[in-house]
């Protein structure tokens, strides 16, 4: 049954598949991860703060995230952001998005949703002394966060915060609804272009999960080692 | 914003001929809902095999246990459905690839199976880590007691480990609904597949969006509450979850 494949065809587009392909899912990868980190940690900050309002907005919006589809939540994006940039920028015609900083803007704001709740609890792990001892030494709330609460709230999360990272970038395959060249795009165009269904897939399926196997083993290591300082 | 909004749409009818442009969304949201019960059915029956064997003593349990997880988590959901669509028809003999192919409804089986295969990894590892977390006198005193392994899984470990994991599983079951609508790219029309269907035939693209935005926020209220009462109704006194 393998006699008729042809896995050379991975050798000809290796160019296309990783150059290309690959490329743009790391990048779309880490600059998600890190922005959605960020937005996330706001989020969380408001939904700590303690002025009610802050708190209610930024539950809604975790809540609402997370109970939407991530393939809806693409298409919604690819079509409001056009929109949203035209209403920024006050141009008469809905603005042109490319499709990287489209995908970028809506993992971004999903992502965030995810990672606010992983920022939320590892705040909460902090104990209650940290924050009282930093204000008693004379610490505003944004230096005490900045400087005690955050760093160990990210640190204590930090495996957590990777094993999220490589479900996000797992889900960047889901950028094929927009005919999107991600790598599992290249693999595809190039799968129907010669009629290597069985190769193409089968190989994007090996990279996936040679890429996860070993993030996640690298994160199990760094959570051995973290656990062993405390 | 000039947007032409219209959300008398909803009851214009579609260009399927299948009833106003409504029907066609609730047809999605009823495929949406029957996939995701299966797939569920799967999910929970898989990984709770898996689960119990990754708790066992024996080293050969356990490993299998850990490569099935393994497998099914560290490939993107879309790449294994494309695995089962179109690999795995041709990988096969000639006449059962043939048949695979020829299934009516294909798309619904492989989008309810992968998905469920998919969850059934998270299931196991959720499982596992309830049995554990029970304290070592109950499987000890099962066996005082005589119970065999199956039967201190069945009446002792199983019957409380599900009840501690009961919220984690409620979330699983609301990502096994949402991860229904990858099947899209298998051509599912679920409700995403629907909402997208009738973007594209009436170019009204925020109402259909938001009508299938609105759908999925009440399947999770649905869920949610669902959820609530049976925790309630499983609890046992005398336990934190417990009345």
């Amino acid at each position: 049954m393998f006699s008729t494949l042809d896995f050379d065809v991975i050798r000809r587009s290796w160019g296309y598949l990783f150059y290309e392909g690959m490329t743009f899912t790391l990048t779309l990868t880490a600059l998600s991860a890190l922005g959605g980190l960020i937005f996330g940690t706001l989020i969380a900050l408001m939904r700590l703060s303690g002025y009610r309002l802050l708190g209610r907005i930024a539950g809604l919006y975790v809540d609402f995230m997370r109970s939407l589809p991530l393939v809806l939540v693409i298409f919604w994006f690819y079509f409001l952001v056009p929109y949203i940039g035209q209403w920024l920028t006050g141009a008469s015609r809905p603005i042109r998005v490319g499709a990287f900083s489209s995908s970028l803007i809506t993992f971004i704001m999903f992502e965030a949703a995810y990672f606010s709740e992983i920022m939320r609890a590892g705040i909460q792990s902090i104990s209650r002394g940290q924050p009282a001892a930093a204000s008693a030494l004379g610490l505003t709330y944004a230096q005490s966060m900045r400087y005690v609460v955050l760093p160990q709230a990210f640190r204590n999360m930090l495996p957590v915060l990777l094993t999220q990272t490589i479900v996000l970038f797992q889900d960047t395959s889901l950028v094929y609804v927009l005919s999107i060249t991600d790598f599992l795009g290249a693999a595809s165009k190039v799968a129907q272009r010669d009629g290597r269904l069985v190769e193409m897939y089968l190989f994007a399926a090996l990279v996936y999960f040679v890429i996860s196997c070993v993030a996640s083993y690298g994160v199990r290591r760094l959570q051995a080692r973290i656990s062993i300082v405390r | 914003m000039n947007y032409n909004w219209n959300w008398n749409i909803f009851f214009q009818p579609n260009p399927m001929g299948t009833g106003t442009y409504l029907d066609m969304l609730l047809s999605g949201l009823a495929l949406t809902i029957k996939t995701a019960l299966l797939a569920w059915i799967i999910a929970l029956v898989f990984g709770s095999i898996i689960g119990v064997l990754r708790t066992l003593p024996s080293r050969a349990a356990s490993w299998i246990g850990f490569a099935y997880v393994e497998f099914f988590r560290n490939m993107p959901l879309l790449v294994q459905l494309f695995l089962w669509f179109f690999v795995l028809p041709e990988l096969l003999p000639r006449a059962a690839g043939l048949w695979l192919k020829q299934l009516p409804n294909a798309p619904f089986w492989t989008a309810a199976i992968g998905v469920g295969l998919f969850m059934s990894a998270r299931v196991a590892v959720q499982l596992a880590a309830g049995v554990s977390s029970l304290p070592r006198g109950q499987k000890q005193a099962a066996t005082a007691l005589g119970l065999t392994t199956v039967q201190s899984y069945r009446y002792v470990l199983l019957p409380m480990a599900y009840r501690i994991i009961l919220p984690p599983l409620t979330s699983e079951f609301l990502n096994t609904i949402k991860n229904t609508a990858v099947a899209i790219t298998i051509g599912l029309l679920e409700l995403t597949g629907q909402a997208r269907a009738m973007q594209e035939f009436s170019f009204q693209v925020f109402e259909a969006f938001t009508a299938a935005t609105v759908m999925y926020l009440l399947i999770n209220i649905v869920v949610v509450t669902a959820m609530r009462f049976l925790e309630r109704w499983v609890a046992i006194s005398g336990y934190i979850s417990g009345k």
